[in-house]
Formats: structure tokens, sequence, C-alpha cells
């Protein structure tokens, strides 16, 4: 019986990035997430795709407690993250990491390996033999311990990437957000860093939030998979479901894009759909369905209301209009 | 599981690389070597100013009427004023004057304006960033020659006042420059990781984002010491730094003005003096930034 | 400027880098980077060029517009003939003529490569201008003529776009207006280094398509510089892989996705995460060489699972393994050597690897 490690309800982060005019008579929001809803059990891989302005790296900034949800919730095991005003208590803080995508701007270019792991231990752990734990933590990455008197800069990105989710375990965490962790890293070690991720996940039953718009990656990695359109979940299914039998035109314009390296996988991928036009800016969501504009199976209910999430077989969800009572191709 | 017992030192040929490393950035520009040069000179110049200077009893009280006004010989190289006294060796303890100034200066301001700068561009938003900033912006609105005359007219004319009249005005410069940086870099990702490490705000600012903005200060600081060298000399000048006997450069200077332009050596060479030395700290200034800037490639 | 149609091996190519050789000098020594590329071009062709980061596909893009930083970058052999001339050699006019007529190349990130002060209309119309040779034309004019590609390239309501400023426009749209601005005088070759990278996968196929239809509408070639052989293998019809400062393999796309012969080009085959699932394979180990002392022979060897001893003391040349394609790697060296200089060996040719990337050799991994 698998617990649920981490919680979302109905979530909402907005943005207020200006006003209309200079009397700042109505505030120009961006609504990066809109009311999201899901949950990560225990010793699961739940993953968030989506594109730019899809708010799924705003989902990871606030579970982390960079920014405070406007409306709506996030529990780990129960407990809410954002209860009261004082910010996370370190109990907390130990529990939920990160990793960035980008190694080269996570990692404080001025200081030491050595130095980037031990922030961690000096803050949750009081035990003296730090040296040894950094060695031990260097060593699950897989990397030499001389690379302690290193700085970020002498390392490759796939190191760098290392360091960054050694770090991350320092803390002796158990639920994990890693948001985009191999974008920015060569294909040639991508591989090595996803591998070493499940295997750690294996060893320390570590629960994981995979964010990436590599949606061939997503196949081999999470065990769901949601996917996020300006700011609201489409589409929720176990991986192989999600993309065996995408229900919602948005996941299979998406599928049908995937550039793959081989022809048994372009079978797999659904019929072409060209997207047209360009991704409505975050502070415009169009009314109804948001994705209504670029959507090749619109219907005039489509652009006026906004479809609820309707459950299509177990653990598959989907929020659109085919599906649901109004407009009832189910 | 294997321990090792690292001493937390780099290891010599590190540091030895290091160093080279930075050479290099440092001397790619032939200035910028004139420039260290230059200031190592004056250094050495006035630490060492009373074995090397040729007359170092004439930076005190001397007097000399029979070689008074005596223009450059062999003997006395850059002449001699009014009273008979070596230009030259006095502006060997002139330089000591000029440098303890720009030191002394520095030393106070940085600790105070760089942690403002920090506290206030951390901040940034709140009315920390507000309180400091403002306050920063008014000493920044007073024109700083008119602030350190005002100062150091309300205060008995001397070299100590006259640096703490430079001080006052010259610290929210580094308030200003560190703010800048903090407010930018508190927003990279290593920020938000030590944040959600749990890291403490003291560590952050100072453990974090303090070492990213080591090298633009180290790079001011070398052109601050050029300003306030020149300020100080133009206080001294206008008589409210250096007081005569004592051969502070500008004052120097603004003893010799009145015997131009037939002794001209009176006031020349104390102003050359300052011209060298102003030019040589600029020179290092400029080398010390391309030494710090990152490599590309 | 007539170009010509097809792809005719008789042709002159419209570009050749011949054994180019580019170093950069640095702290403790020089950086060999580029150390004797070949590469073609032919008219009408869509090459893509595929490589890791640091592998010096820009290197060698920038050398052919000359535009790497001079100190510290040296080019202390090679030639890069353009239509037939050499563009190392060229003096400043006829260079200027082949960036402003000839040759032109879109980048990675259009936010930074558009100046954020100043309006769409201003950056094209300067361009514009620079392609006119001195030729005095009015702003009506100009403007008139900074419409041509913007049409082009498909941008919605292009008056309007004229007078927006980049920050106002999306990251497809400003990559559309790079490519507009690559297209206004330049009709020949088209260098597009990672166009698609910093864009989301839909916007991204959109520019790849559009980059597609300027191919076959306005004849112009393309060379596309990417990390993604997805990508690679709907866009184009040659590929070249690089590796290090080395082209190690170029064959029509077709066949190198169909029997991908050197042993990297392999590796990375494996490393794409497939969507038949399957679990991820662990990529190639080790790190790209130092340049400042890279191995000697093939550069590779260190990193090749089927390195021989001949591979760490020579530099292979390229091998033809059919007409559709040529491999730089001494398991394939039946067949006479393609390029210049030193005899060929006489060893005997090993035996070529299992053709196709297909997923059923993939590690299983543990999902959870």
């Amino acid at each position: 019986m698998t617990t649920d490690i981490l919680t979302v309800t109905d979530l909402k982060k907005y943005f207020v990035i200006g006003y209309s005019d200079i009397l700042r008579r109505e505030p120009i929001t961006v609504k990066a997430v809109d009311g999201i809803s899901f949950t990560v059990k225990e010793g699961e891989t739940v993953g968030l795709v989506g594109e730019s302005g899809s708010g799924k790296s705003t989902v990871a900034y606030t579970t982390i407690g960079m920014y405070r949800p406007t409306a709506g919730s996030i529990s780990f095991r129960g407990q809410d993250l954002f209860e009261g005003k004082k910010g996370r208590p370190l109990a907390l803080k130990k529990e939920i990491q990160i990793v960035f995508q980008d190694p080269g701007s996570s990692l404080n270019p001025r200081r030491t390996i050595k130095q980037i792991i031990e922030l961690p231990l000096k803050i949750h752990r009081r035990d003296e033999n730090r040296q040894e734990q950094i060695v031990q933590l260097l060593e699950m990455v897989e990397l030499p311990p001389d690379y302690m008197q290193k700085y970020p800069q002498m390392l490759g990105g796939g190191e760098k990437q290392m360091v960054a989710i050694a770090r991350a375990l320092a803390t002796d965490p158990s639920f994990i957000i890693l948001d985009e962790p191999t974008s920015a890293l060569d294909v040639s070690i991508q591989g090595k860093i996803i591998n070493l991720l499940i295997r750690l996940q294996d060893e320390f039953h570590l629960s994981y939030l995979f964010i990436t718009h590599d949606l061939s990656l997503m196949r081999n990695v999470a065990s769901r998979v949601a996917i996020m359109y300006l700011g609201k979940i489409c589409e929720v299914a176990k991986a192989a479901e999600f993309f065996r039998n995408p229900y919602h035109p948005y996941t299979q314009m998406l599928l049908s894009s995937i550039p793959v390296v081989s022809e048994e996988e372009e079978k797999l991928k659904p019929k072409k759909i060209i997207s047209t036009g360009e991704i409505p800016s975050p502070v415009n969501i169009p009314t109804g369905c948001s994705f209504h504009l670029r959507c090749p199976e619109k219907m005039a209910i489509c652009s006026r209301v906004d479809p609820v999430m309707v459950e299509m077989e177990e653990g598959h969800t989907v929020r659109c209009h085919l599906y649901d009572q109004e407009g009832g191709r189910r | 599981m294997t321990v090792q017992a690292k001493s937390p030192a780099l290891p010599k040929s590190k540091i030895m690389d290091n160093l080279g490393r930075n050479w290099y950035k440092f001397s790619r520009n032939s200035m910028s070597i004139i420039g260290l040069c230059t200031v190592l000179l004056v250094v050495f110049l006035a630490v060492f100013a009373p074995w090397v200077a040729p007359y170092p009893e004439h930076a005190g009280k001397f007097v000399d009427f029979a070689n008074a006004s005596t223009s450059p010989c062999r003997r006395y190289l850059f002449g001699t004023d009014v009273i008979g006294r070596d230009i030259l060796s006095r502006i060997f303890f002139g330089f000591r004057f000029s440098l303890t100034m720009g030191v002394v200066v520095l030393a106070v301001v940085v600790p105070i304006g760089v942690p403002l700068g920090l506290i206030a561009g951390y901040n940034q938003g709140t009315w920390l960033d507000t309180v400091i900033m403002r306050i920063t912006d008014i000493f920044l609105a007073v024109p700083p020659l008119i602030l350190a005359l005002a100062i150091a007219s309300v205060l008995t004319p001397n070299l100590t006042n006259a640096m703490i009249a430079v001080t006052l005005m010259w610290w929210p410069w580094y308030t200003r420059l560190v703010y800048g940086l903090a407010s930018t870099l508190r927003n990279e990702f290593f920020v938000s990781s030590a944040e959600a490490l749990g890291a403490s705000k003291f560590h952050i600012i100072f453990g974090e984002i303090l070492p990213n903005c080591i090298s633009p200060i180290f790079t001011k600081m070398s052109l601050d010491m050029a300003w306030v060298i020149l300020l100080g000399s133009s206080l001294s000048f206008v008589g409210l730094g250096v007081q005569p006997p004592k051969p502070g450069l500008g004052t120097m200077v603004a003893g010799g003005s009145d015997y131009l332009p037939e002794q001209w050596w009176i006031s020349v060479f104390p102003a050359l003096a300052i011209v060298v030395l102003v030019l040589g700290f600029n020179l290092l200034g400029d080398g010390l930034r391309d030494m710090f800037a990152a490599e590309e490639v | 400027m007539s170009t010509l149609t097809g792809l005719s091996a008789s042709a002159a190519p419209l570009l050749e880098i011949k054994d180019l050789h580019v170093h950069f000098d640095v702290y403790g020594g020089t950086l060999k980077v580029l150390d004797g590329v070949y590469f073609t071009v032919h008219s009408g062709e869509k090459v893509g060029l595929v490589g890791e980061t640091g592998c010096g596909k820009t290197t060698t893009m920038k050398s052919i517009l000359r535009i790497l930083p001079m100190p510290p970058a040296r080019i202390p052999g090679g030639e890069i003939y353009f239509k037939g001339q050499d563009v190392l050699k060229m003096g400043a006019d006829k260079l200027r003529q082949v960036r402003s007529e000839g040759i032109s190349m879109i980048f990675q990130d259009p936010t930074a490569a558009l100046n954020p002060v100043f309006t769409i209309g201003q950056q094209l119309g300067a361009v514009v201008k620079y392609s006119m040779e001195g030729k005095k034309l009015s702003r009506k004019e100009i403007r008139e003529q900074a419409l041509i590609p913007l049409k082009e390239v498909s941008m919605p309501d292009p008056e309007r776009m004229l007078d927006s400023y980049p920050i106002q426009l999306s990251g497809g749209m400003r990559q559309r207006v790079c490519i507009a601005m690559a297209l206004v005088a330049s009709r020949e070759l088209l260098i597009a280094d990672e166009p698609g990278t910093s864009l989301d996968v839909t916007i991204e196929d959109q520019i790849l398509r559009l980059l597609h239809r300027l191919v076959e509408e306005k004849d112009v070639s393309v060379i596309l510089i990417t990390h993604t052989l997805g990508v690679v293998r709907e866009m184009t019809d040659r590929v070249y892989v690089m590796y290090a400062g080395n082209m190690v393999e170029v064959a029509s796309t077709e066949e190198l996705f169909a029997r991908p012969l050197h042993p990297y080009t392999h590796g990375l085959m494996d490393a794409v995460p497939k969507l038949t699932g399957g679990g991820v394979s662990d990529g190639i180990p080790g790190r790209i060489p130092d340049y400042l002392n890279p191995p000697p022979g093939c550069r590779f060897h260190p990193r090749c699972p089927r390195a021989m001893d001949i591979c760490r003391q020579e530099k292979p040349r390229f091998y033809k393994h059919n007409d559709n394609h040529e491999v730089a790697c001494f398991l394939y060296q039946d067949g006479s050597p393609l390029r210049s200089g030193g005899s060929s060996d006489s060893l005997p040719s090993g035996s070529p690897l299992r053709s196709g990337g297909s997923s059923d050799s993939l590690p299983k991994g543990t999902l959870a």
C-alpha cells in the first residue's frame, strides 16, 4: 500500500507584472499556474511535461518554497508546506530538495566542490566527520574524492550536475524535484545521469517529480505523466498508457512532433498534427479552454467553457470537451 | 570505503597554476605592467624613504637658505624650494601621505559600504532596501569636493580630518556598486539552492553573494586609490589637508605656486609625482579588471 | 548569381572546406581545436552537422564567415572555398560581398542575436542597406525591401512587425526575424546554428519546416547544426558527424540512420532515449579530449569500445564505404583513403558494426 508523499490541491500561482495604466487601476496578471492538482506516491516518479509558459517550472519553484501559492495547497505527508508566515521549517526543507536545470548557475562559481557539498551538511547534520561524508556523497555520484578541491568551472556539464545531485542528497531527503536535469547536457552523458538517478531512487527510496520537455526521455523515466498547458493540467496517465493512447489533442500534437531516430519509434507516434500559430502568452490566456486557438478538434463550446477533468480509465484522466459530459465523445 | 585526510589548502601546484593564469590575463596589456611597476616603485620609495632619499632630513623642519631655490642639478635632482629643501626627497616622503590617505580611507569605506550594499541588494524591494539606498542617494547627491571642503574646514585642517572628510563621502559608491551586483546575484540559482537547503541569510549574503562581488570591488579599490589620492592632494592644495612644513604632495604644489613660472620646479615636480601616482593606479586597476575577467573559449 | 540545381557529383560544390586547422592561444598553451576539417555543401542541399558541445562545429562555421576572434584564434592551415574562391585569402571587399550576398548565419539564441533597443524594421533596414552596395535608397524603399523577407518567413502582420521591438515578440517569432535577416540578400547558403534549441519543440518544428520550404522554393542551401539526432533525421539530406575537431562520418541521412558505422555515431544513436521505452543507455563514457593535449592518433580512441593499436598512433583518413557513406575510422579501411597525404595502410578490414540503432539491446532501467 503506497501512501501519498506529495499532494498538490488546486494550486494557483499568479504574478502581477505591471499595471494597465499609470493610475494602477488594473493589475496585469500572469496566471502561471491556474488550478492544478496531482499527487506523488512514495517511491514513484511523476513526470511533468509542458512547453514554455505551461507553468511547470513554477510548480517546481513553488513546491521547493521559492514562491508562496496564491491559492491552493501543497502537502508533504499530510503536512501543509506553507503553514504560517515564517517560512518553511528546517525539518521540512531537509525532506524536499531540488536539482535545477543549469548546473552552471546552480553551483556557486566561487566555491569549491567541497564547500558546496558541505553547506547542507553543516546546516542539517550535527556530526563532525564531514570530510568523510563528503567523500561518501561524491562516491554515490561516482566522482573521485580529489574533485573536492576543484571549482565548478573545471568540471564538465555532466559532472557539475552530479555535484548538484550529491548536494541534494546531502540532506537525506525523501523527495527530490528534478527540473529538466539533463536538458542542458549532451545526449552522450545524459544517460549516465538518468541511470544514476534511477539507482539512487531505488537505494534510498526516493520519490521524484521529474520535469522535462523531452518526451522520449519521459517515456523511459516516469511511471506517471501529467501534461500541462498554460497553467493547467490537460491529461494524466501511466507512462505507457500516456504514450500509447493519448486523448487530449495537445498531447497528440506534442507526441506527433517528437524528433525520433528510428522507424520503429516513428510508427508509435500519432498522426502528424502541425501546430499552427504561436503559444499564447500567459498574460493573455484565451477564454474557455486555453488550448482552443490551436486545437484541430475545436468545437463551439471550447471557446466559452473551460473543461473539467474526467477519468477515462483507471488512472487516466483528461480535461477536454471531447470527452466530458458536454462534448460527449465518451 | 576509503577515508582520505585531505588538507583544506590547495596543493602547491594548483596555487602556482592560478597565479600563472592570473598573470597571463593581467599581462596581456603592457600598460598594466607599467601600472604595476609604477605602483610598486612608489610603495618602495614611500616605505624606504628615510634610507633611499638623498636628504631625508629635508622632509622635516629644515632650513638652508644658502641653497634655496636651486634649479635642478646633479646635487639636487629636482631642485630645492625657497627654504632650501630638496624636492626629490620631500616627494618620497610625500608619497607616504598620499598612500596613507588612500589605504586608510579605503580600509574604512569598504567595510562600511560593501555590507550595506549587500544587505540592501539581497533585500531588494523591502523597506530595508529603500532606507539604505535613499540614505546612500543623499550622500551621493552632495558634490564630493564641496562636502570634503565643508567638513575639513569645520574641523582642524590636518591629514586625519581630511581622511575623515573623504571617507564620509566615499562609502556610498561602494554601496551602489555592490547593490547592483547583489540584487542581480540574488536571482541566481545557486542562491535559490542555498535557500532551499536551509542556509541562513547571513551565510547567503556573505558566503554566497559576496565572493562573487570580490572582483569588481578590488578593481574599484585600485582605481579609487587614484581618486582618493587626487582628492587628498586637492584638499592639501587648498590648505585643508597636510599642513606645511609637512611634505604632502598637494601642499608642495600649493607652496610653489607663488613662485611660478621662474622657479617652476617647486610646483611642477610634485604635480608630476601626483600624475604618475594616479596614472599608475589607474593602469593597475585596468590590469586587475582584465585579470578578473572570465576567460572565453 | 545562378545556382546549380540537383546534387550531381560532377557539379562544383557551393562550399568546400579542406583540411581546416584552427588553434586558440590561451594560458597554458594552444588549443588545437580544429584538426583537419573537411566539409562540403552542394547547391540546394540541406546538410546536417551533428556534434556535441565543444566539438568545434560553431568554430568551423564561424571560420567560414571569418568571424572568429582573431587573437586568440589562428588559422594555421586549410582552405575554405565558396563558389570556387578561398574565403580565407579574400580581401576585405570580396569578403563583405560574400557575407552580404552569399552566406549568412542564424544563431542559437534569437533573443541575444537581436538588439533590444531597435525595432525590427530598423534592424532589417540596416541589413537591407548593407546589401544594397552603396545604392542610396529612401526610407520608404528600405521598408518595402524589408517586408519581402518577412513575408517569406510567413510572419503574421509583417507591417506591424517592422515597428515592434524584439521584446514584444515570442521566441519563435524572433527566430523567424533572424531568418528573415539572413535572407535579405543572401540567397545561397544559410548556416543555422542550433536554431531550435532555445525554442519549444512545436515551435522548433515550425522553424525547421520553414527552412525546408525555403530550400525548396528559393534554392537556398542550408547547413543545419544541431546536437539532436532526431532533428537531423527529419530535416536533412546528408549528415556530417563531428567529434573533437574532426569530421568522423558523412553519409546521406537515410544511410546514416540505417547503418551508423563510426563507434561514436553508434554511441550517440544508442544514447538517445527511445520512444519505445526500455530504459536509457549509459551513454559514452569519458569526456571530450583536452584540446591543449589532444590524444595522439584518432581523437576518439580513449573512449572507443573498439580501439585498436593503430588508432592510438595514426589518424584515420576518410574511407569510402559506399557511394553515399564515408567514415574516418580504421575499422573500415577496405577501400582507398579518399583524402590526400600518406600511404594507405594495408591492414585487414575490420568487421562492420551491427547495423541500425534498435532498442532491443538497451539495458532495462528500473522504473519505479
